[in-house]
């Protein structure tokens, strides 16, 4: 069924076209979180959605070496250590966990630049799961085909 | 007027999703069916004004859980078709259950209700201060991450943890994948 999809010259012409302009449309809602709807969540999702559709028009072999399972791995653990780390880091200049306010010397500003990172260590954790989850689904019983 | 037209509209085609989705008998099409579900339940909350969950709905529900559910019944074996079975305890549960479910809409507060208790307890303070001292003006996103920080970085694991256990649970033989490839090779020879 696969070789079928990929051999589709129309496939694999729009899914090109799309690859870019998705992954653009996550970092905007990603980082225009703050402004409209969305935040890391929505982002994470979208920006997966466009390495899964490379993987489903591609084959999976094509799809693992745009994203290697380690470093898709190793980039799941960082968006959790990121937010986490964020609160970290403000315990360190005095301000309780996850107390955004300590961060620059203008609480506000403070408070924004938490924000950004703790939606980008979600947006990560939650796109890099989602290619996660589709290869195990995908790779899964290969072996008996 | 228009408000309770689209929203009468959308859930009569909710409704219309929901026999389909009991009716089909092949599993790609309940999987559509269930995207078409979550599409017109996010169209719902576009209309109630809750953009942000309409977002996130229209995003996870129709567009990833789709895909993976796609993939998931890829691998399953063909269904075998239902042989009729005693419908009568199941229809009882629902009805009770449908019963219990009435009675409960009843007491809740109306739709939009400005005295309903989820309006009055920490949501206008939130409304209040949160735009004067962040300067950012989704409140959505000073609460989740703000306000809420704890309750995000919980879900964050939880979607950390929730992909180790797919990982752990399917992935165990694709690391072996080329091992027992070679091995199986070598037993036909």
């Amino acid at each position: 069924m696969r070789d079928k999809i990929s051999s589709s010259p129309v496939l694999s012409v729009v899914s090109k076209i799309l690859f870019a302009p998705i992954i653009i449309f996550g970092l905007y809602v990603q980082f225009h979180g703050d402004y409209g709807p969305g935040g890391g969540f929505q982002a994470g999702v979208i920006v997966a959605a466009a390495f899964i559709l490379y993987s489903m028009i591609f084959g999976l072999s094509k799809g693992e070496t745009l994203v290697p399972i380690m470093i898709n791995r190793y980039l799941m653990c960082l968006g959790v250590l990121l937010y986490a780390g964020v609160g970290i880091v403000s315990i360190f200049l005095d301000g309780m966990y996850l107390d955004y306010n300590v961060l620059s010397s203008d609480p506000s500003t403070g408070q924004h630049i938490g924000i950004i990172l703790v939606e980008l260590g979600v947006g990560i954790t939650v796109a890099t799961v989602m290619i996660a989850l589709y290869h195990s689904f995908a790779s899964f019983g290969e072996i008996n085909e | 007027m228009n408000f309770l037209l689209i929203n009468f509209f959308l859930i009569s085609l909710l409704l219309v999703t929901t026999f389909f989705i009991f009716k089909t008998t092949s599993l790609i099409s309940v999987v559509a069916l269930t995207g078409a579900f979550t599409l017109l339940c996010s169209a719902i909350y576009v209309n109630l004004d809750a953009v942000d969950v309409a977002f996130t709905e229209a995003a996870v529900g129709s567009g990833i859980s789709t895909i993976l559910m796609v993939m998931a019944a890829a691998k399953l074996p063909e269904g075998k078709k239902n042989k009729l079975i005693n419908l009568f305890p199941s229809i009882i549960l629902a009805v009770a259950i449908s019963l219990i479910l009435i009675i409960i809409i009843a007491n809740l507060p109306l739709l939009g209700d400005p005295n309903a208790p989820i309006h009055l307890h920490v949501v206008p303070e939130y409304l209040k201060e949160s735009k004067d001292f962040f300067h950012i003006p989704n409140v959505v996103t000073n609460i989740l991450a703000s306000y809420r920080g704890f309750d995000t970085l919980g879900e964050t694991i939880v979607i950390f943890t929730a992909g180790l256990g797919v990982i752990a649970l399917l992935t165990s033989n694709t690391l072996n994948r080329k091992t027992n490839f070679k091995k199986n090779k070598k037993n036909e020879r």
